[in-house]
């Protein structure tokens, strides 16, 4: 089977934020890839890249073997859908209205839909549980609600891959688990290949297929979780000290952080 | 904005129809009343009965009204959409031409064409767009030190730019000779006065493709106002559409502006009135 993305010894820089370099990694079809990586690291930069947002310095990017840059805007819209790490809350949209916005890349200039693109919105719109808002400003929505708005609208373009940035950041316990489930289950359903930024180590351990583990832009581990996750990879990586250990509800690593001057085990 | 999302064309449709019964009534209106004085009726005899009207009043409406009235929609119609466009592209309810400094540009290049010499139309025409142009250069020069089009910088350095021009405008009156200057000064304060059918059939010619290049791009608008990333991510062009709009919108407003002289209100209140009525999409607006 063919890569779903496939990036090749991928350079970008632009003045004054975080580069990356030489970066080397493939998705194949449906996976959950979650980008992890200190700040600044570069991981809003490798999803603007993989979006096609940022003009790359150096390698390519291919999405289903075709160079990214040999795409055109409107169709790499109908194959790679991207939400954004804060999105405008003052929109003065309706939830239904910026749905349907997704449709775009499927439309004519004038963005005229027809029944089918209404259908898929209001799937979207159901798939992500907002029946009951859909006729709500996005400025009036909490945050997780105005995420979920988002992700309906990337899902509405019908991409092979998504991509999203910190969508969890700022959200409460509920609404973090409840879109860490959407992006699964997009992915089992329609086998979208999803990529996440994420902050939340232990979120991702519990849902990712493989990490990315970002610093200073350069791949500092790559695969499932259990590999990625250590102490000796994680402590490097992020200077602060913590322990990994297996988590109780799981088969997954879990990570602890020790606060200054021990924790509990004081070994060092 | 309604509970049942009926069609867009449908949409579209009824937006226009309404909006344009009130331009006809308002147009209506417009031929009645006047300096000396007239009636509903005795417009309506002089549209419709054509012969049987008073001679002396169907002059007045057709020569002297007419024109101004049809001008003054043109103009309306021009200096909203101006506004609208400046709002969606610079995300600011504050923004429309005005403020930006481009009808001040437009204005400079103006009253330079007045000094000339030139004719209203082709010529202060050209020299109000070159203005507008550049300003609008000047503007996007200023606010670009580092990335193009930071939204901020642009309102800012267009509200520097806009009082630059109003400087520009009182040196260019303090030096200009009597017999111009009075017409400079009418034509400043907003004159819909002077014009005749010619001169708004020439501005038509120029609005309507303007019109019509920025209906096309209302969808665009309403991408780009949930943020260029989203935009571009969604297959625009953000750039390209900004630039297009950005000069269309010069162009329509310098030309306006070279037929009648500064007026700003229009441009900022219209585009929030007809939000309020018909929500934030574009489409129906354009």
């Amino acid at each position: 089977m063919s890569a779903a993305v496939r990036v090749n010894r991928l350079s970008c820089s632009y003045p004054r934020a975080p580069v990356l370099w030489d970066l080397s990694f493939e998705m194949a079809g449906a996976e959950f890839f979650i980008v992890i990586g200190p700040n600044g690291s570069g991981k809003t930069t490798l999803v603007k890249a993989l979006a096609g947002l940022l003009p790359v310095s150096g390698g390519d990017i291919f999405i289903q073997d075709r160079p990214l840059r040999q795409i055109n805007r409107k169709e790499l819209a109908r194959r790679v859908a991207y939400v954004a790490q804060t999105s405008a809350d003052d929109s003065p949209f309706t939830v239904r209205e910026m749905v349907l916005m997704g449709r775009s890349p499927y439309l004519g200039v004038l963005g005229v839909e027809g029944k089918t693109d209404i259908d898929i919105a209001r799937q979207a719109i159901a798939f992500t549980g907002l029946n009951h808002l859909s006729g709500r400003r996005i400025g009036s929505l909490s945050g997780g609600e105005r995420q979920r708005a988002h992700i309906a609208r990337a899902i509405c373009q019908q991409p092979d891959l998504i991509l999203l940035d910190e969508p969890t950041a700022a959200l409460d316990l509920a609404h973090q688990i409840r879109i860490m489930n959407l992006m699964k289950r997009l992915k089992r359903e329609n086998g979208t290949t999803v990529v996440m930024v994420s902050h939340d180590i232990n979120l991702a351990a519990m849902y990712a297929d493989r990490l990315l583990l970002l610093v200073n832009g350069r791949v500092a581990a790559c695969g499932p979780p259990a590999q990625v996750i250590n102490e000796k990879t994680l402590a490097g990586a992020y200077g602060c000290r913590l322990l990994v250990d297996r988590s109780p509800a799981g088969p997954w690593p879990r990570v602890s952080l020790i606060p200054e001057g021990g924790g509990l085990m004081t070994e060092d | 904005m309604t509970k049942t999302p009926s069609s867009l064309p449908v949409n579209i449709a009824l937006v226009s129809l309404v909006l344009a019964l009130l331009l006809v009534a308002a147009i209506v209106l417009g031929l009645a009343m006047g300096s000396s004085g007239g009636s509903i009726t005795a417009v309506w005899a002089t549209l419709f009965q054509d012969g049987t009207g008073d001679a002396m009043q169907g002059a007045i409406i057709w020569r002297i009204r007419f024109p101004r009235v049809l001008l003054a929609a043109l103009v309306g119609a021009a200096l909203s959409l101006g506004g609208l466009v400046f709002q969606a592209l610079l995300k600011n309810p504050l923004a429309e031409p005005y403020i930006l400094g481009v009808s001040g540009g437009a204005a400079i290049g103006a009253i330079i064409g007045i000094i000339l010499g030139l004719s209203r139309i082709p010529g202060v025409g050209v020299t109000a767009f070159l203005g507008s142009l550049a300003t609008l250069l000047l503007i996007i020069i200023i606010s670009s030190g580092r990335a193009i089009l930071v939204k901020d910088a642009l309102l800012l350095s267009g509200v520097m730019i806009n009082a630059f021009c109003s400087a520009v405008i009182m040196f260019l009156l303090s030096i200009t000779q009597d017999s111009s200057l009075h017409n400079i000064i009418f034509w400043l304060m907003g004159d819909l006065s002077a014009s005749q059918i010619h001169h708004v059939g020439m501005l038509a010619a120029v609005l309507l493709p303007c019109f019509i290049v920025i209906f096309i791009h209302s969808n665009r608008m309403n991408l780009v106002l949930l943020g260029s990333d989203m935009a571009a991510s969604m297959g625009v062009n953000v750039r390209l559409v900004t630039l297009v709009l950005l000069v269309t919108t010069s162009l329509m407003i310098s030309v306006t502006v070279s037929q009648c002289g500064l007026i700003g209100f229009v441009g900022l209140v219209i585009p929030h009135l007809l939000r309020l009525v018909i929500g934030p999409d574009h489409r129906p607006a354009g």
